[in-house]
């Protein structure tokens, strides 16, 4: 097994000092190139981080920054632990028997490893979006209320507007709007999808965590998620697993490429797809394998 | 080609004579439910051809008093009372503890307590109902009677409670079953918006499951209804309509055995009238499942 890199210290980092802020403003759109350029805050931090389930070491010692309110695509083969990853940032993997980690992974300079960290709150702050859109056997208005309704107590009125922002934003309101109190499984797939991501942002996330949202969508409905993706990005750090090469460039703004555990390769998705310095990225994105 | 040819028509025949086979299996459950309502209402119209019993003194009294005393009442509604007072305590002692141990077993124990726990569950579901029976008698009305005097050596809390411990691995392991149908993404969901155990399980899962947990609900409170065997031994035989716990209680199963065991000569209007109590019964029983039909459409949350 490999050794454990040493821990750096956690606080010293100057980009990730200091909390970040919890409900962001859009990104004015007027002078969004500059600004997005400027704006390269550090979402999430991870430096030497390792991790197990029992004694199989699915990550190997990764280095990575995910830029706040920027969209950051992990790719790469089946099995090479980019799911795992993902299931770290909002602790998912608390659930599996034998699963552990070692190194920094923290959000905004928190600690997400943590033993004190409280699980609750961290998910608060990071939602998440899985591969089989997974919407509650219950109304669509009940659904979008869920998250809410487990951390805070609304007035009817609070709720219908929260529920209302929340499908607006993701762009399911207007399909939605005549039938709030239809089951949630009414929907297509695409829409139950979309639901779903309604779901995670109710309860007003920082970062939303997307484990191949569109693998089990048609292509139109694909096309929907991605749109979606690109205006949610204005005001959420999103991370997106996928396995479709053309929707990480399509999508996002860095990619980072894993392959058996490794973090082979990072950077801006433009560069990873035209100019990738790794022999094993180039071979991957160009899909000579994997 | 390697092989001789098989013939077409052994295998048409062998085919045909399989499905003829599992048509009949099929039908003979038909078969037995038909007749057995065959016989109730015939014997049930038996009865109430007797000079001295009408279908109005059958619903309209409230004096179930056929083998003693210079004159004999019919009236049904005792000894549903009794059933009815039985089948309450077991299934507000049963139902509850029941969910409870199912939720437990299916979202928290871990595979550790699970292993034990489950077969000892099991083994309560194998052990004969006289032993239940015995067990009220000797064990539970002592214990009832400590608390208060008021308890005599027979009552319905005793046998309800019996009843009740009899039908928990019914709740238990159907209820379980059905929570654990509930599929994973969707705990997963919940977990990831910030909910804790309880609230995954309370408003996630449960919910999700309730068709089940209402079909093993209704299936045990049948079973509690028909219990014939803890009733006549520790509930005793007053057919009295009662809402006391302490009382001694008459159950219409507990009626049927004791006409049964030769309490009455096969001619009489007795014997005649257990017909009339075990179609009533059937009547219950049935009625339970339709109402259990009804709730599950109605609340059902379906997945998938």
């Amino acid at each position: 097994m490999t050794a454990e890199t040493p821990i750096p210290s956690t606080v010293t980092s100057s980009s990730t000092a200091g909390p970040q802020v919890t409900i962001a403003p859009a990104r004015p759109s007027v002078q969004g190139q500059t600004l997005a350029a400027a704006v390269r805050e550090t979402a999430i931090k991870v430096r030497g981080f390792s991790s197990w389930y029992s004694s199989f070491q699915a990550l190997k010692s990764l280095d990575l920054e995910m830029h706040a309110k920027h969209v950051t695509a992990l790719i790469g083969p089946s099995g090479c632990g980019k799911s795992t990853f993902l299931r770290w940032i909002n602790r998912m993997n608390d659930s599996i028997t034998g699963a552990r980690a070692s190194g920094t992974l923290e959000l905004a300079g928190v600690d997400l490893l943590s033993q004190s960290l409280d699980v609750v709150d961290l998910r608060r702050r990071v939602g998440m979006v899985f591969q089989k859109p997974n919407p509650f056997p219950k109304s669509i208005y009940d659904n979008v209320a869920f998250g809410p309704r487990l951390h805070k107590v609304y007035t009817r009125a609070e709720l219908d507007e929260l529920v209302e922002q929340s499908l607006r934003q993701a762009s399911i309101w207007n399909e939605v709007k005549d039938r709030l109190r239809a089951s949630a499984l009414s929907l297509s797939g695409g829409q139950q999808q979309r639901l779903c991501i309604a779901r995670a942002i109710a309860v007003g996330p920082e970062v939303l965590l997307m484990d191949e949202p569109c693998s089990a969508l048609d292509p139109k409905s694909t096309l929907a998620i991605e749109e979606l993706i690109e205006t949610l990005a204005d005001r959420y750090t999103i991370v997106i697993v996928t396995h479709n090469m053309q929707q990480a460039a399509r999508v996002s703004d860095h990619t980072a490429f894993f392959f058996e555990g490794h973090l082979i390769e990072s950077g801006a998705t433009e560069e990873m797809f035209t100019r990738p310095k790794n022999k094993q990225t180039e071979d991957y994105v160009t899909g000579r394998f994997g | 080609m390697l092989g001789r040819q098989k013939s077409v028509a052994a295998r048409t025949l062998r085919e045909r004579l399989i499905v003829a086979m599992l048509a009949l299996a099929a039908t003979f459950s038909i078969f037995v439910t038909g007749t057995i309502i065959v016989i109730l209402t015939k014997e049930t119209l038996g009865f109430f051809a007797f000079p001295d019993v009408t279908l109005g003194e059958f619903f309209g009294s409230f004096e179930w008093n056929p083998l003693l005393g210079s004159e004999k009442h019919f009236g049904i509604w005792p000894l549903v009372s009794g059933t009815l007072l039985v089948m309450a305590i077991a299934a507000s002692f049963a139902l509850p503890i029941g969910l409870i141990t199912a939720v437990y077993l299916s979202e928290y124990a871990s595979p550790r307590v699970r292993s034990v726990l489950k077969p000892a569950l099991e083994i309560l579901a194998g052990i004969p109902t006289v032993v239940y029976g015995f067990f009220a008698l000797t064990v539970i009305t002592p214990m009832l009677q400590k608390l208060t005097p008021a308890f005599g050596s027979y009552n319905a809390m005793s046998a309800g409670l019996a009843t009740g411990i009899m039908v928990l691995p019914i709740v238990c392991s159907m209820s379980e079953d059905s929570l654990r149908a509930v599929p994973r993404s969707l705990r997963d969901g919940a977990f990831a918006l910030g909910g804790t155990r309880f609230d995954v399980s309370v408003k996630v899962v449960i919910p999700a499951a309730l068709s089940g947990i209402v079909a093993a609900f209704l299936l045990a409170i049948s079973r509690a209804v028909g219990e014939t065997m803890i009733v006549p031994l520790a509930a005793g035989g007053i057919a009295q309509i009662t809402a006391n716990p302490a009382a001694e209680v008459q159950t219409m199963t507990a009626y049927l055995v004791q006409i049964f065991l030769g309490d009455a000569p096969a001619t009489g209007v007795e014997y005649k009238s257990s017909y009339a109590v075990a179609a009533m019964l059937f009547v219950m029983t049935f009625a339970l499942t339709m109402v259990g039909q009804w709730t599950l459409r109605r609340f059902r949350e379906e997945y998938d």
